[in-house]
Formats: structure tokens, C-alpha cells, sequence
């Protein structure tokens, strides 16, 4: 009979490997779920490949499209350290979003810098309370937070909804459901194509890099995830902990929110967020949570959201295939893990 | 506003969430949270849609949103329990996965209607005697068959689990898993086959949103039910029963948007109402500790014999 041992030390090595092995059986897995659907997997590959970094265009597309996923996951990252599931990214988002549109939309004539410091202000704060809510809720009363943060977004989400036909439509825009733009002001600078929050996504992998490693809030964080006994026998006082890990967990998708809403959009939007809380979540799980791995995984994962959208329209194949292939990648990662923790032998026959 | 067309639309718009509590509560009173129930829903919802536009034959429609179902369950079961992979984490990704397949699948039938005869199979039947109750008669038994049928689940499921053997051993199972064990119940073998029912249970939910209450093809068609059928399997205190009730409720909260169109309120909060609702109504019954209202021992937790 087979049976599981536990193996006594993973080392590095190892774990890579089948990690990789795994990656490369999601590929199979995939290709097999393409040619059940009539597709060529090596041509939806080739071109995914090809939107994704074929001209300098869409490599700084490529680049555009990562920033978001790095600053969300490393957010999502520090709350999954402790076990608590927030996947409210999306909400956070679009709360941090709004609270940049209420400063933008209000003070279009503020000298740039102080504008744009104001916003980003803003939009964490907010950001960080949308997220908070679940926490309190978790701490004094003990409710599970993966479904209060999910209403949380669908609340956000018609909210915004709100703003955008009701009392913050464009009236110039002819009756088309929109925001005003922001103004010149409001908009983040960009170096060569690419805006600046490439560079705040950097620094934002730094911080939380050390943060996570170096801090001592960052060191309760991990105990407290391990165990909520050891926190306490260690004298870490849990609720606070909890508390500020949540506020710091949305803070980071609500300067999201700031980010996509500034550089990218350019006003507020429902489609501001536009899926990047929920592809986070595998981004951070399938980096095992590791700041510099997350930023890698949301470069590749940025590669397959563009390379998606441009065979939709040069194949017309659904970019919801980005979706199916993320799914499939995290099955095979998540199936993985029993084989890094443990090993398969054969029970031995003891000499009878 | 009348009041009986009200409550008898709450009950209809309460099927989808009555479908989707029961199923996950078969699936907790087995010791996993999946957490996939929005994405089966999704993908019961998408094979059920695509079967009635294709072959116009009702019953195999639902039977194809069921086996859709059970799909996405045993993918999630295979992870959690054969591979003890985390439960949460899964079952988001189910849920993700299920979001991508039926806006991948269905993206061809936007907007499409479900044929005539599928439409006409489903529409609202009344039950000889009982739909003459007054007031009643309307509210709960003139309604299509699916309402019936989830309530006949709701309660078969009850007798299944407080009334038989094997629903006994189940609940060991949940609870308990190393003594189930002792008492050589096959564990794998239980959650296995528990897990696909409440998936197919969850999938026949999904269809009833693309076959009889929308009835056209729309991406993402659940909107968030499946999440609000995982809290409203807290509220129900893992009763089937009970579920009944909180699953009508919320739909209540559901509707009261469009009922209340000309109010004062904007249309987009009163759309809020269901999510705030579930806030609230969580809140309540996670401060509420009582040992009725527990969940299962070995909820969530990997089954380890190894370990034990």
C-alpha cells in the first residue's frame, strides 16, 4: 500500500521543482481543455505570447497592466499572512478610487504635487477603512471576514454605479453614464510611456519586502498567522495586530484604486478595478506569499490578461480565457503542495 | 404595493439561494467549506442555459446544470481531500474558475432567450387544493416545479441528515473525523460523494437563474448569490429547514429594489439591500455563540490519517 511521509526538512530544491513540475502539468491540462474546445493551444499560446510582448508598445501595455496586480497582491499578501481571507481587493479598490475622484473632481485647480499627495491620501485612507470594517466586524464579533469583504466589493461596486448615473454624471457627456474627467492636475506623471506608478509599486515591493521581514509588526503578523496561541503566549496583542494588518492590507488596494483611477482611467469608473482584487488573490498565493516572487507572478499574470484581450481580438477567442487558465494554473499549484509537504513511499513489510 | 404578489415573488426569488444554502450545507455537514458555491452555481447556470438553447429538452438541461455541478464539486473535493490542499483557497478558485468558464462558454449567447417549450415547462403550476388556500395558496403553491422540488430537497435533506444512518455517520464524519474513522466509516468515500450532491444541489441553483427566473443568457447571472447562500448557511444554523426561511427572506431583500422603484431612495441602494443584509444578519448570528448554532467540529480542517 502507498502512504504519505512527511518530509523531514523541504529544502529549496526540491520544492522549486515540483512546483514547476506542477506548473507544467497546468500547461497539459490546459492545452487539453483548449483542443476539447476546438482551439490550437500552441497558436493561443504563440499569440498570447505575441500581445503580450511582440512590440515595445505592448511590453509597456504588459508593464502598465502589472502595476496594479503587484501593489494589490503585496496588500491582499499581508492579511492572507495571518490566515485572514480578504478578497475584498476589488471594493478596496474602488473605495480608494473614489476617495481620489472626491479630492480630484473637487479641488481640478490645487498646485499639482499637493493635488496629487492630497489624493493618494485620500484614496489610502479610504481604502484602508473599506477593509477595516471587516476586521472590526471579525474582532468583536467573530464574523467570517472572506464574506463580509465580498459584499463589501458588491456594495462598493453599486455605489460607484451610484455616483456614475446619479449625482456625479458627466453632463457634458450627452446623457452617456460617465464621470468628468479629471483634470490635467489630478493625473500622474508618466517617464517614457509608462506612468510613475511603476515606480511606486517598486518601492511599495521594498517596504513591504522589509516590512514583512524586518518590522516587528511585520514578525507578529507572521506568529499570529501561524498560530493565535503562540501570539498570545508571546505577548502580542491580537486584536490591535489584526486591526492595523487589515487597515494596512486595504490601504495598499485603495492606493491601487488612486493609481488606476489617476494614470490610467483618468476619472472613476465601475471598471476601475476591473477584476485586479480577485486575480491578486492568486497571484499572492501562487508566490507563497513572497514579496519579490509576487512581482514576478503579477508580470507574467499582466502578460496573460494583455495576451488575452489581444487574441480576443486578433482570434476571436473570449479573454475570459484568462480566467479559466489562472483557475487551472492555481488548481495544479494548490494541488501541489502535498507533494513539497509530504512524499509517497511504499509501506515496508516488516520481517515477520 | 400588494402584498401577496410580493411574497409570492420573494419565494421565487428566494429558489436560486434555498438551492445554493442546501447544497453547501450538505457540503459543511461533511467538514468542508467550499467556498466555490458562486462559481458551481456559475457553471450549473451555463450548462444548463446552453443545453435548453441547443436540445429544448427541459429535464436534460437540468440534469446537464447538475452533472456541471458535481464537476466543479469533485475538482474542489479531489484538491481538498485527496491532495488536502487549503479549503479556502480552493474553493476561490473554483469560484474564479467558474466565473471564467461560463462567461468563456456562454459569451456566444448573451442576450439569447431560453426556447419556448423550456420556458413553457417551467412556468408557475397550480397544486390541486393547496393554491386555493387563500393567501397561502398564492404565496407558496402556485409557483413552477423547481420552487416545489427545492423545498422536497430542503426536506429530504433534513430527514437525510437528523433522521437516517448514514446521515448520522455523516455528521460523525463533519464532526468528528478520527472517530468516524475508528468506527471504520469510509471518510473519503462520504465526503466524495456528499460534496458532488451539494455541488450538483448548488448547480441546479445556478439553473434556475438561467432557465426560469432571468430567463435570458447574462454574464455573471448569479451576482453574488452563491456568497450570500455561504453566509446564509451560517443564519440557518446548518438546518435545512431553516434554510427555507432565511433563503425566502433574502430573496425578499432581493426584490424590494424593483418593488420600491419609484421611492425615494435611489434604485442602486436599494440594490445594496441583500449584501447589506447579509452584513447584518452575519454580524448577529456569529455574536450569537450557542452550541446549536455551531458548525460542524472539523470544519474547513484537513483529514489527516497519518497524523492521527
Amino acid at each position: 500500500m502507498l502512504r504519505l511521509v512527511k518530509r523531514e526538512n523541504i529544502d529549496k530544491g526540491t520544492n522549486i521543482r515540483i512546483r514547476l513540475l506542477f506548473l507544467f502539468f497546468s500547461f497539459i491540462a490546459i492545452s487539453i481543455f483548449l483542443l476539447i474546445l476546438n482551439y490550437n493551444p500552441i497558436e493561443v499560446f504563440r499569440g498570447m505570447l505575441s500581445g503580450a510582448f511582440n512590440t515595445s508598445y505592448r511590453i509597456k501595455q504588459t508593464i502598465i497592466t502589472a502595476i496594479p496586480l503587484i501593489i494589490t497582491s503585496i496588500g491582499i499578501s499581508i492579511a492572507f499572512k495571518m490566515k485572514y481571507w480578504n478578497i475584498g481587493g476589488e471594493g478596496q479598490i474602488l473605495i480608494g478610487a473614489f476617495g481620489a475622484a472626491l479630492i480630484a473632481l473637487n479641488f481640478p485647480d490645487m498646485y499639482k504635487p499637493l493635488l496629487l499627495t492630497v489624493m493618494f491620501i485620500t484614496a489610502v485612507i479610504l481604502g484602508g477603512f473599506w477593509a477595516v470594517i471587516s476586521g472590526i466586524l471579525k474582532v468583536y464579533f467573530n464574523t467570517n471576514e472572506t464574506i463580509i469583504t465580498l459584499m463589501l466589493n458588491y456594495i462598493a461596486l453599486k455605489f460607484i454605479t451610484y455616483l456614475q448615473y446619479g449625482p456625479w454624471k458627466d453632463k457634458k457627456a450627452m446623457g452617456f453614464p460617465k464621470i468628468p474627467n479629471f483634470s490635467d492636475n489630478a493625473i500622474l506623471p508618466s517617464i517614457g510611456g509608462i506612468h510613475i506608478g511603476l515606480i511606486i509599486a517598486l518601492i511599495i515591493v521594498v517596504i513591504g519586502y522589509l516590512f514583512m521581514k524586518h518590522s516587528k509588526m511585520g514578525y507578529e503578523i507572521t506568529v499570529l498567522g501561524e498560530s493565535k496561541n503562540t501570539a498570545r503566549y508571546a505577548g502580542i496583542r491580537i486584536n490591535k495586530t489584526i486591526l492595523t494588518a487589515v487597515f494596512l492590507s486595504g490601504a495598499l488596494c485603495g492606493l491601487t484604486g488612486f493609481i488606476q483611477s489617476s494614470a490610467v482611467s483618468q476619472t472613476l469608473s465601475i471598471e476601475v478595478a476591473g477584476g485586479v482584487g480577485y486575480t491578486a488573490i492568486i497571484i499572492a498565493w501562487l508566490s507563497n506569499l513572497s514579496e519579490p516572487l509576487m512581482l514576478l507572478v503579477s508580470i507574467l499574470f499582466a502578460a496573460l490578461l494583455q495576451g488575452s484581450s489581444y487574441i480576443q481580438t486578433a482570434a476571436g477567442i473570449p479573454k475570459s480565457v484568462a480566467l479559466i487558465l489562472q483557475a487551472f494554473i492555481l488548481f495544479f499549484i494548490l494541488g501541489s503542495e502535498l507533494f513539497v509537504k509530504y512524499k509517497i513511499a511504499a509501506n515496508e513489510r516488516r520481517a515477520a | 404595493m400588494d402584498m401577496v404578489s410580493f411574497l409570492s415573488a420573494t419565494v421565487v426569488a428566494g429558489t436560486p439561494l434555498l438551492y445554493a444554502t442546501l447544497g453547501e450545507i450538505l457540503t459543511e455537514k461533511s467538514g468542508n467549506l467550499n467556498l466555490g458555491v458562486e462559481g458551481m452555481m456559475l457553471i450549473g447556470a451555463v450548462a444548463g442555459f446552453i443545453s435548453a438553447y441547443t436540445t429544448g429538452s427541459p429535464l436534460f438541461s437540468i440534469g446537464m446544470a447538475m452533472i456541471a455541478g458535481a464537476a466543479g464539486a469533485l475538482v474542489y473535493t479531489f484538491l481538498t481531500v485527496s491532495l488536502r490542499a487549503n479549503q479556502v483557497v480552493t474553493g476561490l478558485t473554483l469560484t474564479i474558475f467558474g466565473t471564467g468558464l461560463s462567461s468563456f462558454l456562454g459569451q456566444k449567447y448573451v442576450g439569447q432567450v431560453v426556447p419556448d417549450n423550456v420556458k413553457n415547462f417551467f412556468k408557475p403550476l397550480n397544486i390541486p387544493v393547496l393554491s386555493n388556500i387563500p393567501f397561502l395558496g398564492k404565496i407558496l403553491f402556485s409557483h413552477d416545479i423547481l420552487v416545489y422540488l427545492s423545498i422536497i430537497i430542503a426536506i429530504a435533506l433534513g430527514i437525510y441528515l437528523y433522521r437516517t444512518s448514514v446521515g448520522l455517520n455523516l455528521r460523525a464524519v463533519g464532526e468528528n473525523p478520527s472517530s468516524a474513522d475508528a468506527a471504520s466509516i469510509n471518510i473519503n468515500l462520504y465526503k466524495y460523494i456528499n460534496l458532488m450532491l451539494g455541488g450538483a444541489i448548488c448547480g441546479l441553483g445556478g439553473a434556475y437563474l438561467s432557465l426560469v427566473y432571468v430567463p435570458t443568457w447574462q454574464e455573471n447571472i448569479t451576482s453574488g448569490r452563491g456568497w450570500i447562500a455561504v453566509a446564509l448557511v451560517i443564519f440557518a444554523s446548518w438546518n435545512p429547514y431553516k434554510a427555507i426561511i432565511a433563503s425566502y427572506l433574502f430573496g425578499g431583500l432581493d426584490i424590494i429594489g424593483f418593488r420600491l422603484e419609484n421611492a425615494v431612495i435611489s434604485k442602486y441602494f436599494l440594490d445594496m439591500l441583500p449584501y447589506l443584509g447579509t452584513i447584518v444578519a452575519l454580524t448577529v448570528f456569529s455574536a450569537k455563540k450557542s452550541r446549536k448554532n455551531s458548525p460542524p467540529k472539523h470544519l474547513g480542517l484537513p483529514y489527516f490519517r497519518e497524523e492521527r
